[in-house]
Protein backbone atom coordinates (compact mmCIF):
# COMPACT_ATOMS: atom_id res chain seq x y z
CA UNK A 1 0.00 0.00 0.00
CA UNK A 2 0.88 3.14 -0.72
CA UNK A 3 2.29 6.14 1.91
CA UNK A 4 -0.76 8.26 3.38
CA UNK A 5 -0.19 11.77 3.10
CA UNK A 6 0.79 12.86 6.91
CA UNK A 7 -1.76 15.05 9.22
CA UNK A 8 -0.89 19.00 9.36
CA UNK A 9 -2.75 21.04 12.39
CA UNK A 10 -3.60 24.28 11.34
CA UNK A 11 -3.90 28.12 13.09
CA UNK A 12 -5.07 30.67 11.66
CA UNK A 13 -5.00 34.22 12.67
CA UNK A 14 -7.85 36.22 12.21
CA UNK A 15 -7.24 40.00 11.92
CA UNK A 16 -3.66 41.51 12.54
CA UNK A 17 -3.42 42.50 16.42
CA UNK A 18 -4.96 38.64 17.41
CA UNK A 19 -2.58 35.28 18.21
CA UNK A 20 -3.02 32.90 15.78
CA UNK A 21 -5.73 30.13 16.90
CA UNK A 22 -5.82 25.95 16.72
CA UNK A 23 -8.65 25.76 13.49
CA UNK A 24 -8.74 22.21 12.85
CA UNK A 25 -6.36 19.76 11.29
CA UNK A 26 -5.69 17.99 7.55
CA UNK A 27 -3.81 15.84 5.07
CA UNK A 28 -1.57 17.12 2.78
CA UNK A 29 1.90 15.77 1.11
CA UNK A 30 3.81 18.26 2.46
CA UNK A 31 3.63 22.02 3.99
CA UNK A 32 2.98 23.86 0.91
CA UNK A 33 -0.49 21.85 -0.03
CA UNK A 34 -0.94 22.04 3.75
CA UNK A 35 -1.38 25.71 3.51
CA UNK A 36 -3.40 25.81 0.01
CA UNK A 37 -5.63 23.18 1.71
CA UNK A 38 -5.80 25.06 5.09
CA UNK A 39 -6.93 28.22 2.39
CA UNK A 40 -9.68 26.28 1.41
CA UNK A 41 -10.69 24.70 4.15
CA UNK A 42 -10.80 26.88 7.30
CA UNK A 43 -11.16 30.31 5.84
CA UNK A 44 -13.51 29.95 2.84
CA UNK A 45 -15.52 33.20 4.50
CA UNK A 46 -12.54 35.27 5.42
CA UNK A 47 -11.38 34.04 8.67
CA UNK A 48 -8.14 34.77 8.38
CA UNK A 49 -5.41 36.84 7.17
CA UNK A 50 -2.19 34.40 8.18
CA UNK A 51 -1.88 30.62 8.36
CA UNK A 52 0.77 28.66 10.09
CA UNK A 53 1.06 24.83 9.72
CA UNK A 54 2.40 22.21 11.47
CA UNK A 55 3.29 18.57 11.14
CA UNK A 56 0.60 17.00 14.21
CA UNK A 57 3.87 14.38 14.25
CA UNK A 58 5.96 17.72 15.71
CA UNK A 59 3.94 18.49 18.70
CA UNK A 60 4.67 17.41 21.77
CA UNK A 61 1.26 17.74 23.87
CA UNK A 62 1.14 17.47 27.91
CA UNK A 63 -0.36 14.87 29.66
CA UNK A 64 -4.14 15.05 31.47
CA UNK A 65 -2.87 12.08 33.57
CA UNK A 66 -0.46 14.92 35.16
CA UNK A 67 -2.46 17.77 35.21
CA UNK A 68 -2.19 17.26 38.97
CA UNK A 69 1.41 18.21 39.52
CA UNK A 70 1.52 20.10 36.51
CA UNK A 71 -1.47 22.96 36.93
CA UNK A 72 -2.48 22.89 40.78
CA UNK A 73 1.08 24.05 42.29
CA UNK A 74 -0.64 27.37 41.31
CA UNK A 75 -3.40 26.96 42.89
CA UNK A 76 -2.49 27.59 46.63
CA UNK A 77 -0.32 30.82 45.35
CA UNK A 78 -3.04 33.42 45.78
CA UNK A 79 -0.81 36.13 46.55
CA UNK A 80 -0.04 35.90 42.77
CA UNK A 81 -3.30 37.71 42.40
CA UNK A 82 -4.22 41.63 43.30
CA UNK A 83 -7.22 40.51 45.41
CA UNK A 84 -4.79 38.85 48.21
CA UNK A 85 -3.01 42.57 49.08
CA UNK A 86 -5.58 44.75 51.78
CA UNK A 87 -5.78 47.64 51.84
CA UNK A 88 -7.81 50.87 52.88
CA UNK A 89 -10.45 51.65 50.63
CA UNK A 90 -9.13 55.41 50.86
CA UNK A 91 -6.51 54.17 48.57
CA UNK A 92 -7.03 55.18 44.92
CA UNK A 93 -6.19 54.49 41.71
CA UNK A 94 -4.73 51.03 42.75
CA UNK B 1 -6.45 -1.25 36.00
CA UNK B 2 -9.19 -3.13 38.41
CA UNK B 3 -12.86 -3.03 37.71
CA UNK B 4 -13.32 -0.86 40.76
CA UNK B 5 -10.91 1.66 39.89
CA UNK B 6 -12.30 1.82 36.58
CA UNK B 7 -15.71 2.46 37.98
CA UNK B 8 -14.62 4.92 39.91
CA UNK B 9 -12.98 6.83 36.94
CA UNK B 10 -16.30 6.29 35.01
CA UNK B 11 -18.09 8.22 37.93
CA UNK B 12 -16.18 11.27 37.91
CA UNK B 13 -16.37 11.00 34.27
CA UNK B 14 -19.66 11.36 34.11
CA UNK B 15 -19.76 13.89 36.54
CA UNK B 16 -17.88 16.03 34.58
CA UNK B 17 -20.39 15.70 31.87
CA UNK B 18 -23.08 16.54 34.15
CA UNK B 19 -21.32 19.97 35.14
CA UNK B 20 -21.12 20.83 31.43
CA UNK B 21 -17.20 20.24 31.24
CA UNK B 22 -15.81 19.70 27.64
CA UNK B 23 -14.25 15.85 27.48
CA UNK B 24 -10.88 16.91 24.86
CA UNK B 25 -9.06 14.06 23.07
CA UNK B 26 -6.26 13.27 25.38
CA UNK B 27 -8.73 13.13 28.28
CA UNK B 28 -9.23 9.83 30.00
CA UNK B 29 -12.78 7.91 28.59
CA UNK B 30 -14.63 5.04 28.84
CA UNK B 31 -13.89 2.78 25.78
CA UNK B 32 -17.68 3.46 24.68
CA UNK B 33 -17.61 7.09 24.71
CA UNK B 34 -14.96 6.60 22.83
CA UNK B 35 -16.13 4.34 20.18
CA UNK B 36 -19.77 6.08 20.39
CA UNK B 37 -18.30 9.13 19.24
CA UNK B 38 -15.67 7.63 16.30
CA UNK B 39 -19.29 5.92 15.12
CA UNK B 40 -21.74 8.94 15.09
CA UNK B 41 -18.81 11.62 14.13
CA UNK B 42 -17.81 9.51 11.18
CA UNK B 43 -20.92 8.99 10.13
CA UNK B 44 -21.59 12.48 9.88
CA UNK B 45 -18.88 13.10 8.05
CA UNK B 46 -19.76 10.51 5.38
CA UNK B 47 -23.42 12.15 4.76
CA UNK B 48 -21.67 15.61 4.35
CA UNK B 49 -19.18 13.66 1.74
CA UNK B 50 -21.78 11.47 -0.11
CA UNK B 51 -24.73 14.59 0.61
CA UNK B 52 -22.47 16.43 -2.39
CA UNK B 53 -23.19 13.69 -4.86
CA UNK B 54 -27.09 14.56 -5.27
CA UNK B 55 -26.46 18.45 -5.93
CA UNK B 56 -23.21 17.57 -7.32
CA UNK B 57 -25.19 16.39 -10.26
CA UNK B 58 -26.96 19.87 -10.79
CA UNK B 59 -23.39 22.08 -11.16
CA UNK B 60 -23.26 22.21 -14.67
CA UNK B 61 -26.90 21.99 -15.15
CA UNK B 62 -27.76 25.32 -12.84
CA UNK B 63 -29.91 27.70 -15.09
CA UNK B 64 -27.86 30.68 -14.43
CA UNK B 65 -24.25 31.78 -13.28
CA UNK B 66 -25.57 33.57 -9.85
CA UNK B 67 -27.24 29.91 -9.13
CA UNK B 68 -23.95 27.72 -10.02
CA UNK B 69 -21.57 30.03 -8.20
CA UNK B 70 -23.98 29.21 -5.16
CA UNK B 71 -24.40 25.99 -5.67
CA UNK B 72 -21.03 25.29 -6.04
CA UNK B 73 -19.92 27.35 -2.69
CA UNK B 74 -22.91 24.91 -1.04
CA UNK B 75 -20.99 21.74 -2.33
CA UNK B 76 -17.48 23.05 -1.43
CA UNK B 77 -19.12 24.03 2.09
CA UNK B 78 -20.27 20.46 2.43
CA UNK B 79 -17.18 18.81 2.02
CA UNK B 80 -15.14 21.21 4.66
CA UNK B 81 -17.92 19.80 6.60
CA UNK B 82 -16.57 16.16 5.95
CA UNK B 83 -13.10 17.75 6.69
CA UNK B 84 -13.88 19.04 9.59
CA UNK B 85 -15.72 15.69 10.91
CA UNK B 86 -13.12 13.90 9.97
CA UNK B 87 -10.29 15.50 11.26
CA UNK B 88 -12.57 15.82 15.28
CA UNK B 89 -12.76 11.80 14.60
CA UNK B 90 -9.09 11.45 13.77
CA UNK B 91 -8.42 13.14 17.41
CA UNK B 92 -10.03 9.81 18.83
CA UNK B 93 -6.77 7.86 17.47
CA UNK B 94 -8.52 6.41 14.35
CA UNK B 95 -6.93 7.27 11.22
CA UNK B 96 -8.30 9.02 7.88
CA UNK B 97 -7.90 5.69 5.85
CA UNK B 98 -9.76 3.53 8.17
CA UNK B 99 -12.59 6.14 8.49
CA UNK B 100 -12.46 5.86 3.93
CA UNK B 101 -12.35 1.86 4.53
CA UNK B 102 -15.23 1.88 6.96
CA UNK B 103 -17.90 4.04 4.23
CA UNK B 104 -16.64 2.03 1.42
CA UNK B 105 -16.87 -1.70 2.72
CA UNK B 106 -20.91 -0.19 3.61
CA UNK B 107 -19.42 -0.94 7.20
CA UNK B 108 -20.39 2.53 8.31
CA UNK B 109 -23.68 4.60 7.15
CA UNK B 110 -24.55 7.55 5.91
CA UNK B 111 -27.72 9.37 6.44
CA UNK B 112 -30.15 7.59 4.05
CA UNK B 113 -31.78 10.45 2.47
CA UNK B 114 -28.87 10.92 0.38
CA UNK B 115 -30.01 8.09 -1.59
CA UNK B 116 -32.86 9.52 -3.16
CA UNK B 117 -32.17 11.16 -6.57
CA UNK B 118 -31.92 14.68 -7.70
CA UNK B 119 -34.09 14.99 -11.12
CA UNK B 120 -34.83 18.33 -11.67
CA UNK B 121 -33.89 21.84 -10.45
CA UNK B 122 -36.54 22.11 -8.23
CA UNK B 123 -34.44 19.52 -6.35
CA UNK B 124 -32.17 21.69 -5.43
CA UNK B 125 -34.20 23.75 -4.12
CA UNK B 126 -36.15 21.46 -2.72
CA UNK B 127 -32.95 19.54 -0.77
CA UNK B 128 -31.55 22.78 0.43
CA UNK B 129 -34.91 23.95 1.90
CA UNK B 130 -35.94 20.63 3.37
CA UNK B 131 -32.48 18.23 3.86
CA UNK B 132 -30.56 21.32 5.01
CA UNK B 133 -33.24 22.59 7.25
CA UNK B 134 -33.86 19.11 8.94
CA UNK B 135 -29.91 18.98 9.60
CA UNK B 136 -29.77 22.36 10.96
CA UNK B 137 -32.53 20.97 13.84
CA UNK B 138 -29.66 18.05 14.17
CA UNK B 139 -27.29 19.90 14.47
CA UNK B 140 -27.64 23.28 17.00
CA UNK B 141 -27.92 21.01 19.63
CA UNK B 142 -24.98 19.21 19.09
CA UNK B 143 -22.44 23.24 19.38
CA UNK B 144 -22.59 21.84 22.91
CA UNK B 145 -22.34 18.16 23.11
CA UNK B 146 -19.72 17.30 25.27
CA UNK B 147 -16.35 16.34 23.24
CA UNK B 148 -14.86 19.46 22.95
CA UNK B 149 -13.81 18.41 18.57
CA UNK B 150 -17.48 17.40 17.81
CA UNK B 151 -18.87 20.86 19.46
CA UNK B 152 -16.31 23.10 17.75
CA UNK B 153 -16.46 21.68 14.25
CA UNK B 154 -20.21 21.69 14.68
CA UNK B 155 -20.26 25.86 15.72
CA UNK B 156 -18.23 26.19 12.30
CA UNK B 157 -20.60 23.80 10.36
CA UNK B 158 -23.93 25.90 12.21
CA UNK B 159 -22.49 28.86 11.10
CA UNK B 160 -22.01 28.07 7.33
CA UNK B 161 -25.55 25.80 7.19
CA UNK B 162 -28.00 28.69 7.41
CA UNK B 163 -26.78 30.13 3.73
CA UNK B 164 -27.29 26.22 2.53
CA UNK B 165 -31.07 26.49 3.69
CA UNK B 166 -31.49 29.81 2.61
CA UNK B 167 -30.03 29.31 -0.87
CA UNK B 168 -32.47 26.55 -1.39
CA UNK B 169 -35.98 28.23 0.03
CA UNK B 170 -35.00 31.29 -2.54
CA UNK B 171 -35.14 28.50 -5.34
CA UNK B 172 -38.41 27.54 -4.04
CA UNK B 173 -39.87 30.85 -4.14
CA UNK B 174 -38.20 31.75 -7.29
CA UNK B 175 -40.29 28.24 -8.96
CA UNK B 176 -43.45 29.22 -7.43
CA UNK B 177 -43.35 32.92 -8.67
CA UNK B 178 -43.29 31.48 -11.98
CA UNK B 179 -44.67 29.51 -15.17
CA UNK B 180 -47.42 26.89 -14.21
CA UNK B 181 -44.94 24.63 -15.08
CA UNK B 182 -42.62 25.96 -12.95
CA UNK B 183 -44.94 25.62 -9.91
CA UNK B 184 -45.57 22.11 -10.73
CA UNK B 185 -41.77 21.66 -10.53
CA UNK B 186 -41.56 23.07 -6.96
CA UNK B 187 -44.73 20.49 -6.06
CA UNK B 188 -43.23 17.68 -7.17
CA UNK B 189 -40.02 18.12 -5.88
CA UNK B 190 -41.60 19.09 -2.51
CA UNK B 191 -44.01 15.21 -3.14
CA UNK B 192 -40.84 13.75 -3.29
CA UNK B 193 -38.56 15.21 -0.60
CA UNK B 194 -41.06 15.77 2.57
CA UNK B 195 -41.22 12.03 3.74
CA UNK B 196 -37.49 11.45 3.30
CA UNK B 197 -36.50 14.83 5.15
CA UNK B 198 -38.73 13.72 8.26
CA UNK B 199 -37.69 10.18 8.13
CA UNK B 200 -34.13 12.38 8.38
CA UNK B 201 -34.52 12.83 11.91
CA UNK B 202 -34.57 9.85 12.70
CA UNK B 203 -36.48 6.28 14.00
CA UNK B 204 -39.19 6.83 16.44
CA UNK B 205 -38.45 7.08 20.24
CA UNK B 206 -40.25 3.83 20.93
CA UNK B 207 -37.70 2.45 18.07
CA UNK B 208 -34.41 4.52 18.42
CA UNK B 209 -31.71 2.30 20.68
CA UNK B 210 -29.53 4.59 21.55
CA UNK B 211 -31.08 7.90 22.58
CA UNK B 212 -30.69 7.45 26.59
CA UNK B 213 -27.19 7.11 26.83
CA UNK B 214 -26.64 9.60 23.97
CA UNK B 215 -28.70 12.07 26.00
CA UNK B 216 -26.16 11.66 28.84
CA UNK B 217 -23.41 12.29 26.89
CA UNK B 218 -25.14 15.64 24.95
CA UNK B 219 -25.01 13.63 21.70
CA UNK B 220 -28.82 14.16 21.58
CA UNK B 221 -30.08 16.73 23.48
CA UNK B 222 -33.75 16.26 21.78
CA UNK B 223 -35.43 13.06 20.84
CA UNK B 224 -35.62 12.37 17.41
CA UNK B 225 -39.45 12.65 17.88
CA UNK B 226 -38.99 16.28 19.30
CA UNK B 227 -36.77 17.14 16.82
CA UNK B 228 -39.12 16.11 13.68
CA UNK B 229 -42.39 18.06 15.63
CA UNK B 230 -40.15 21.25 15.90
CA UNK B 231 -39.27 20.42 11.65
CA UNK B 232 -42.83 19.59 10.62
CA UNK B 233 -44.12 23.05 13.13
CA UNK B 234 -41.30 25.47 11.38
CA UNK B 235 -41.33 24.17 7.86
CA UNK B 236 -45.51 24.11 7.21
CA UNK B 237 -46.00 27.69 7.23
CA UNK B 238 -42.99 28.39 4.73
CA UNK B 239 -44.88 25.99 2.20
CA UNK B 240 -48.15 28.25 3.04
CA UNK B 241 -45.82 31.24 2.32
CA UNK B 242 -44.63 29.62 -0.87
CA UNK B 243 -48.57 28.09 -2.08
CA UNK B 244 -47.12 24.53 -2.09
CA UNK B 245 -48.96 22.07 -0.82
CA UNK B 246 -47.51 19.30 2.49
CA UNK B 247 -48.52 16.03 0.77
CA UNK B 248 -49.94 14.54 3.86
CA UNK B 249 -53.72 14.21 3.67
CA UNK B 250 -53.78 14.05 7.86
CA UNK B 251 -51.58 16.80 8.23
CA UNK B 252 -53.75 19.61 10.77
CA UNK B 253 -53.07 21.76 13.36
CA UNK B 254 -53.68 20.50 16.46
CA UNK B 255 -55.43 23.83 18.47
CA UNK B 256 -54.78 22.35 21.89
CA UNK B 257 -51.20 20.96 21.42
CA UNK B 258 -50.34 23.87 19.90
CA UNK B 259 -48.49 21.72 17.29
CA UNK B 260 -49.28 19.98 13.99
CA UNK B 261 -50.72 16.29 13.62
CA UNK B 262 -48.94 14.53 10.59
CA UNK B 263 -49.76 11.66 9.43
CA UNK B 264 -47.82 8.13 9.59
CA UNK B 265 -44.53 7.70 8.41
CA UNK B 266 -43.45 4.73 6.39
CA UNK B 267 -40.84 3.30 8.10
CA UNK B 268 -40.44 -0.17 6.15
CA UNK B 269 -38.98 2.22 3.03
CA UNK B 270 -36.98 4.00 5.34
CA UNK B 271 -35.35 0.76 7.05
CA UNK B 272 -35.03 -0.77 3.20
CA UNK B 273 -33.21 2.50 2.24
CA UNK B 274 -31.12 2.51 5.56
CA UNK B 275 -30.16 -1.65 4.73
CA UNK B 276 -29.04 -0.58 1.05
CA UNK B 277 -32.12 -0.83 -1.59
CA UNK B 278 -32.47 2.57 -2.14
CA UNK B 279 -32.86 4.45 -5.61
CA UNK B 280 -29.65 5.34 -5.55
CA UNK B 281 -27.40 3.35 -3.05
CA UNK B 282 -25.29 1.31 -5.48
CA UNK B 283 -24.61 4.75 -7.33
CA UNK B 284 -23.46 6.50 -4.92
CA UNK B 285 -21.16 3.89 -3.26
CA UNK B 286 -19.91 3.53 -6.77
CA UNK B 287 -19.07 7.42 -7.32
CA UNK B 288 -17.26 7.51 -3.57
CA UNK B 289 -14.97 4.16 -3.82
CA UNK B 290 -14.22 5.34 -7.70
CA UNK B 291 -13.22 8.45 -6.72
CA UNK B 292 -10.97 7.16 -4.52
CA UNK B 293 -9.74 4.27 -6.36
CA UNK B 294 -8.88 6.56 -9.53
CA UNK B 295 -7.36 9.56 -6.93
CA UNK B 296 -4.25 7.06 -6.10
CA UNK B 297 -1.88 7.91 -8.59
CA UNK B 298 -2.39 11.39 -7.90
CA UNK B 299 -1.83 10.86 -3.83
CA UNK B 300 0.93 8.70 -4.61
CA UNK B 301 2.48 11.44 -6.45
CA UNK B 302 2.03 14.14 -4.79
CA UNK B 303 3.83 12.48 -2.17
CA UNK B 304 6.65 11.09 -4.57
CA UNK B 305 7.24 14.83 -5.27
CA UNK B 306 7.01 15.95 -0.94
CA UNK B 307 9.40 13.16 -0.76
CA UNK B 308 11.98 14.42 -3.32
CA UNK B 309 11.75 17.95 -2.66
CA UNK B 310 12.73 16.79 1.22
CA UNK B 311 15.77 14.60 0.22
CA UNK B 312 16.89 17.92 -2.31
CA UNK B 313 16.61 19.92 0.59
CA UNK B 314 18.55 17.60 2.64
CA UNK B 315 21.33 17.14 0.13
CA UNK B 316 21.44 21.05 -0.66
CA UNK B 317 22.18 21.52 3.35
CA UNK B 318 25.05 19.16 3.20
FE1 LIG C 1 -23.22 20.26 5.88
FE1 LIG D 1 -25.57 22.03 4.20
Amino acid sequence: MSKNWPLWEIFVRSKNGLEHRHFGSLHASDAEMALENARDVYTRRSEGVSIWVVESTNITASNPEHNGELFEPAQDKVYRHPTFYDLPDEVKHM
Amino acid sequence: MSNEQIKNLEEIFEARIARDEKIEPKDWMPEKYRKTHIRQMSQHAHSEIVGMLPEGNWITRAPSLRRKAALLAKVQDEAGHGLYLYSACETLGVSRDELYEQLHSGKAKYSSIFNYPTVTWADMGAVGWLVDGAAIINQVPLCNTSFGPYARAMVRVCKEESFHQRQGFEIMLKLCNGSQEQKDMAQDALNRWWWPSLMMLGPTDAESIHTEQSMKWKLKRKSNDDLRQQFIDQTVPQAELLGLTIPDPDLKWNDEKGVYDFGEINWDEFWQVVKGHGPCNKQRMKARVSAWENGEWVRDAAMAYADKKEARKLKEAI
